[in-house]
């Protein structure tokens, strides 16, 4: 007991030391004036000597864990025994389901809206879940095919009047293009070579939207987007918020089934070879550059139809939309899901997005909590939330 | 022919601190195989530290050249010591996890550590006090080469050589050099692992704060978004001389340097960062190893 004060004062003491310039100096240059805030200095000094207990205790029970389950006796924690076992999963889905349909009527506009943002990333989500997590290639820069799907309906709207049904295709199609395009110089790069070369595309996209004025009005972006007609009768606002919300929840639909057919599938199963061990995938006489391209193809698609709801939702789009921070949160959606997982990615994304919403009471720390939170889970629950469980084939022998 | 040098030069100081940073990048790579995402915000709280330090030492009436030093000092230290925590907390439990792991860990460390700057500190842009002094000898040359310029390009080079005597002829190189290349047989004959990937981080965060008080006194502002962009530059340097090479770093960083100089001085300045990434799009299609590294066939 004794030695466990002794280390939490030394990380407690350490970590005064470690915020002491930022957190407690403040220095004004024009009116020659130190702030200092001691007070700050307490709090930090008091908060690491408990955080690091719970530290220490966390990090025990995991070795303590992983040790259990090296021995075999591992226990599946109850999130996985209620999603493997249909007696309980079914029901269950079927009430999250209705809970989805009705929300609209329970709920305000406002929680409305900020549900059509979260199903989005639930659709993003799931489709970089075919690049990340079944096809394990690492790509940093999603969020251009986003923002392909947004500006091509925009654009193309600005233009021709093309119509939000017809955009929508045209959207996914033109995103799918680009995820070709990228793919094909990447092809031959592995791992982190390919998260930097995809991290820059995503940026060369943004930066061309924001520097090309005739092309994409710049930085300050189109506004006056329509949103969908219903069979040529234009909706009100409440009435097509709430026209939006089913069109994506019906979108979202479609990907689980998609992505969940896909996924056991022979082209889903090539996917999560190539993920396992390229060579050997080769080996079994598959196609690499076929596959690859295919996930990047696919994976870009549902991105750019989230694009086009997203440009029809808010009808004004700029390239602020469409930044690193946009990417990076999509990638931990799928990966504090469980990579490959697609109940999990579901869920990652309905708390990532909702979460911070709700959050606004501590609006200022929110992003620190977020940052936070990533780092925390991944050190404590790296395999995600409901880690993703192989499809296998056993030999039960009482099944005769 | 001024203009080319001018150019030229100010490619060579931008690229120079790119280096510094890249070097960071690709040490830690090279021992850990890790993007650490959060390395941007490692150079960010060093220029931070340096404006608070030289802003005490100016209210108190120090000296020039005394707060240029005191302040790149207490900016290493602290950097490194930043370095050092981020490693324990965010990377080292994670050993031995999937790859993907440490990465998200890393975006949400450097996620974390922005938003604590700017809360601790200011959203805004603040400027930082001009910490170089102006060079008389430089001056007929001063057309196109500045002494802040000057300054960054000689630091750099002294700091180059420092670490290369480090990593070539000390025993603790000696050590990274062996973990680098395989970390198990480095435990087997003796090497502390744990403590060599420390230093790495605490070396590579050092590299990173001179660079920020750098940048700093050239630029003249700064604010918590810095490390973001110059970040991804950096290890986009970091992978255009091939990534876990060191001399690759620094070619790295240069090359980039004056492509975005003169790419922005001929063609147009709206693109520079689209340069930076078509360059290296370019090169990892023709060279996907990266200009010095080695491309290791992969083994089964």
């Amino acid at each position: 007991m004794f030695e466990e004060i002794k280390k939490s004062l030394k990380v407690s003491i350490w970590f005064m030391f470690l915020t002491f310039p930022i957190m407690v100096i403040k220095v004004n240059l024009t009116d020659k004036v130190i702030i200092w805030r001691w007070k700050n200095l307490i709090l930090v000094g008091i908060g690491s000597f408990f955080l690091s207990f719970i530290w220490r205790y966390l990090l025990e029970r995991k070795a303590k864990k992983a040790k259990k389950e090296e021995m075999g006796i591992g226990q599946t924690s109850i999130f996985l025994k209620i999603f493997n076992n249909p007696k309980y999963a079914k029901p269950l889905y079927i009430i999250f389901l209705l809970f989805i349909l009705a929300f609209p009527f329970i709920f305000s506009m406002y929680q409305t809206n900020i549900m059509i943002s979260a199903l989005i990333y639930v659709m993003l989500g799931l489709g970089l879940n075919i690049v990340v997590g079944l096809a394990g290639l690492l790509d940093l820069g999603y969020v251009a095919f986003y923002a392909v799907g947004a500006y091509s309906y925009a654009l193309l709207n600005y233009h021709f009047h093309i119509n939000f049904w017809l955009a929508l295709p045209i959207g996914g199609l033109l995103a799918a293009i680009f995820g070709i395009v990228l793919g094909f110089p990447v092809l031959r790069l592995r791992g982190d070579y390919l998260a930097i070369v995809t991290l820059g595309f995503g940026e060369i996209i943004r930066l061309i939207l924001e520097n090309w004025d005739e092309f994409s009005f710049g930085p300050s972006g189109i506004s006056n987007i329509p949103r969908p007609s219903l069979f040529g009768i234009n909706l009100g606002v409440k009435e097509s918020t709430i026209f939006i919300y089913y069109l994506i929840v019906f979108m979202s639909i479609i990907t689980i089934f998609v992505v969940n057919r896909l996924q056991n599938s022979r082209l889903g199963r090539a996917w999560i070879a190539l993920r396992e061990d390229e060579i050997a995938c080769q080996a079994m006489g598959i196609d690499k550059t076929k596959t690859k391209l295919t996930a990047f193809a696919l994976g870009a698609t549902w991105a750019g139809f989230g694009g086009v709801i997203f440009a029809a939702k808010t009808t004004f789009i700029n390239p602020a939309s469409f930044t690193f921070l946009e990417s990076a949160i999509i990638l931990s959606i799928v990966v504090l899901g469980g990579m490959g997982s697609i109940q999990g990615v579901i869920l990652a994304a309905l708390i990532m997005i909702l979460l911070p919403e709700y959050l606004r009471a501590f609006s200022d720390y929110r992003m620190l909590i977020f940052g936070a939170s990533m780092v925390l889970m991944m050190v404590f629950r790296p395999e995600g939330l409901i880690p993703s469980s192989r499809r296998k084939y056993e030999y039960d022998p009482t099944k005769r | 022919m001024d203009y080319f040098f001018e150019l030229f030069f100010s490619g060579l100081s931008k690229g120079s601190i790119y280096a510094l940073i890249a070097l960071g990048y690709t040490m830690v790579y090279g021992i850990i195989e890790l993007i650490n995402f959060a390395h941007g915000e490692i150079y960010m709280i060093g220029a931070f530290t340096a404006l608070i330090i030289s802003g005490i030492l100016t209210i108190l009436g120090f000296n020039k050249i005394s707060i240029l030093i005191l302040a790149t000092i207490g900016a290493v230290i602290y950097s490194s010591a930043y370095g050092f925590t981020v490693e324990k907390i965010a990377y080292k439990p994670l050993r031995g996890s999937s790859r993907l792991s440490p990465l998200i860990s890393a975006i949400g460390m450097s996620i974390f550590l922005q938003n604590y700057v700017l809360l601790a500190q200011t959203p805004n842009f603040v400027s930082f006090p001009e910490l170089i002094p102006e060079i008389k000898w430089l001056e007929p040359y001063s057309s196109f080469l500045g002494s802040t310029d000057f300054v960054i390009i000689v630091t750099t080079a002294i700091v180059l050589v420092l670490l290369t005597i480090l990593i070539k002829f000390t025993k603790i190189g000696k050590a990274m050099r062996a973990t680098a290349q395989n970390q198990v047989m480095a435990a087997l004959v003796g090497v502390n692992v744990d403590k060599i990937i420390s230093v790495t981080f605490i070396i590579g965060s050092g590299l990173a704060a001179i660079g920020g008080v750098l940048i700093g006194s050239h630029v003249g502002q700064i604010n918590f978004y810095i490390g973001f962009i110059a970040g991804i530059k950096a290890f986009t340097a970091a992978v255009l001389g091939g990534i876990g090479s060191i001399p690759g770093a620094v070619l790295g960083g240069l090359v980039l340097g004056w492509t975005e100089s003169f790419g922005t001085g001929y063609i147009s300045s709206d693109y520079e960062d689209v340069f930076a990434f078509c360059l290296l799009v370019l090169i990892l299609i023709f060279r996907p190893a990266g200009i010095l590294g080695e491309s290791t066939q992969q083994k089964v």
